[in-house]
């Protein structure tokens, strides 16, 4: 076996790929994370504000998230052929694309993290002479913040993915390498970039998971509470079991 | 603006409609190829799902699906489908990899759907004498029925959505147009294409949402409960768009 024989017999898996072309694949990784990071910045910038506004005036709450789930129903593929005319061939049609798509999830999540802000914290930090900025930012965001995040990490993992349709008009990340290994029937191309891109939705998750951790410190303290109350509860529902 | 004007022109266009690459044959193809993808993954979801959510087991499992689900791009499996053995085998990539992104948002909702029926209702039923699958089929199914045609609902349009990509790695259907829109530089062409299948998706949503509501086995009682239900089931759309 020579250190050519895997790239020759065009195998599914080659080291030798990943060792010359390692330059490819970082180029790649970068322009993925870089418009996935984007997106998502630029998509939770906006979603925020229509959240509060959707809160705020139950009207517009309709139409809000009417609209950015119809923005959900667009196919990713046509989505982006709409906006290339808009943009040109750049990497702002992809951006635009997957901001639109990650705010029907941000708002949502937005809104109910909002809205499971119990009233009684609501009224105690007014009497405490909070005003509607500090009560948004001190009390009511720091609540909703599980809920955040957990929209956050559905719409990170998402665009992830997504951005591999950006390939259509070459800003894919490694949805370019998929598009060029399909053209040259080059497999470990394909699943290399393919790995690579589930690993970045996974390590994206998971990093996520750790930030909401490390804001919400009294989220674990109350998960505790609960499953020990839960223990002692199936515990003394066992005691009765053997006692009848 | 000009691109609008010409995407009118380009749908004007009779020729654009008929023979082998006309609208006419590609919306047929994205059709039959959802319908049949549909219906597949409906059949290897849906009983799992219900009998899973009966028994009360496989939680974990239901919810993971649908999370490990989001995380895989839909073109790369498109496109290792493709390379594969089974590339030569005519639609088949296509349809597995439809089928794989249709079953996680169906498994998931009725799953949770089953989970969330109301245990007093179902322990009243069970102590009126009802068997195990008397229980499944009035108590539990009528009681998920909501959540069950959510998922029916975004894997119906998540597969309307993924049809498009089969076009990148030579399939048929809609995205067609716009791929050789692309390739011809003519962008009437490609708006053209994008317009029909955001019309194809909205239409297969708002037929979804007529289907949900004329079969629902409840429909008088929801009615008011279901408003305050909505806020807290929509707030995380299962799947992702393709």
């Amino acid at each position: 076996m020579g250190a050519q024989s895997c790239l020759e017999a065009n195998d599914w898996i080659c080291g030798e790929y990943v060792r010359t072309r390692s330059q490819e694949l970082l180029d790649a990784t970068v322009q993925h994370v870089g418009i996935t990071l984007v997106s998502v910045v630029i998509g939770l910038l906006i979603a925020f504000p229509l959240a509060l506004v959707a809160r705020r005036w139950r009207t517009a709450a309709g139409p809000v998230l009417g609209l950015t789930t119809i923005l959900y129903t667009v196919p990713s593929l046509a989505m982006f052929a709409l906006l290339t005319p808009i943009f040109g061939v750049s990497a702002a049609v992809v951006v635009t694309g997957l901001v639109l798509y990650s705010l029907t999830i941000l708002v949502r999540n937005i809104l109910a993290g909002l809205e499971s802000v119990p009233q009684e914290v609501r009224e105690a930090a007014r009497g405490m002479g909070y005003g509607p900025v500090k009560l948004l930012f001190g009390v009511e965001l720091p609540l909703a913040l599980p809920a955040l995040t957990a929209g956050l990490r559905i719409a990170t993992v998402s665009t992830v993915a997504m951005t591999t349709i950006g390939a259509v008009v070459g800003y894919g990340g490694l949805g370019n390498l998929i598009s060029s290994g399909m053209e040259g029937f080059f497999k470990a191309e394909v699943l290399t970039a393919s790995v690579l891109c589930v690993l970045l939705a996974v390590v994206a998750d998971v990093l996520l998971l750790g930030l909401q951790r490390l804001l919400t410190p009294w989220t674990r303290a109350q998960a505790r509470a609960r499953s020990r109350a839960r223990r002692e509860r199936r515990a003394a529902g066992r005691a009765k079991k053997a006692v009848a | 603006m000009d691109a609008i004007t010409g995407a009118w022109d380009w749908l004007a266009t009779s020729a654009n409609w008929a023979g082998e690459k006309g609208v006419w044959h590609r919306l047929g193809e994205h059709v039959y190829l959802s319908a049949l993808c549909l219906a597949i993954s409906c059949l290897i979801a849906l009983p799992v799902a219900l009998y899973l959510g009966h028994i009360g087991k496989g939680g974990a499992l239901a919810v993971n699906i649908s999370n490990v689900g989001r995380a895989v791009p839909t073109f790369a499996v498109l496109v290792l489908l493709t390379l594969s053995p089974l590339g030569t085998a005519g639609d088949w990539p296509t349809i597995i990899a439809l089928v794989l992104f249709a079953v996680p948002p169906l498994l998931t909702n009725a799953y949770v759907g089953m989970r969330e029926a109301d245990r007093d209702v179902v322990e009243a039923a069970r102590g009126m004498g009802m068997s195990g699958p008397q229980l499944l089929l009035r108590v539990e199914l009528p009681l998920a029925y909501p959540l069950i045609m959510t998922g029916l609902r975004s894997a119906g349009v998540q597969v309307v959505a993924t049809a498009t990509l089969a076009a990148l790695a030579g399939g048929g259907g809609l995205g067609r147009i716009i791929t050789a829109g692309f390739g011809n530089y003519n962008t009437p062409q490609v708006v053209a294409g994008a317009v029909l299948v955001a019309v194809l998706a909205l239409l297969v949503e708002g037929l979804l949402v007529l289907t949900d509501r004329a079969f629902d086995p409840m429909r008088r009682g929801r009615s008011r409960s279901r408003k305050s239900r909505t806020t807290a089931d929509d707030a995380t759309p299962a799947g992702s768009p393709a």
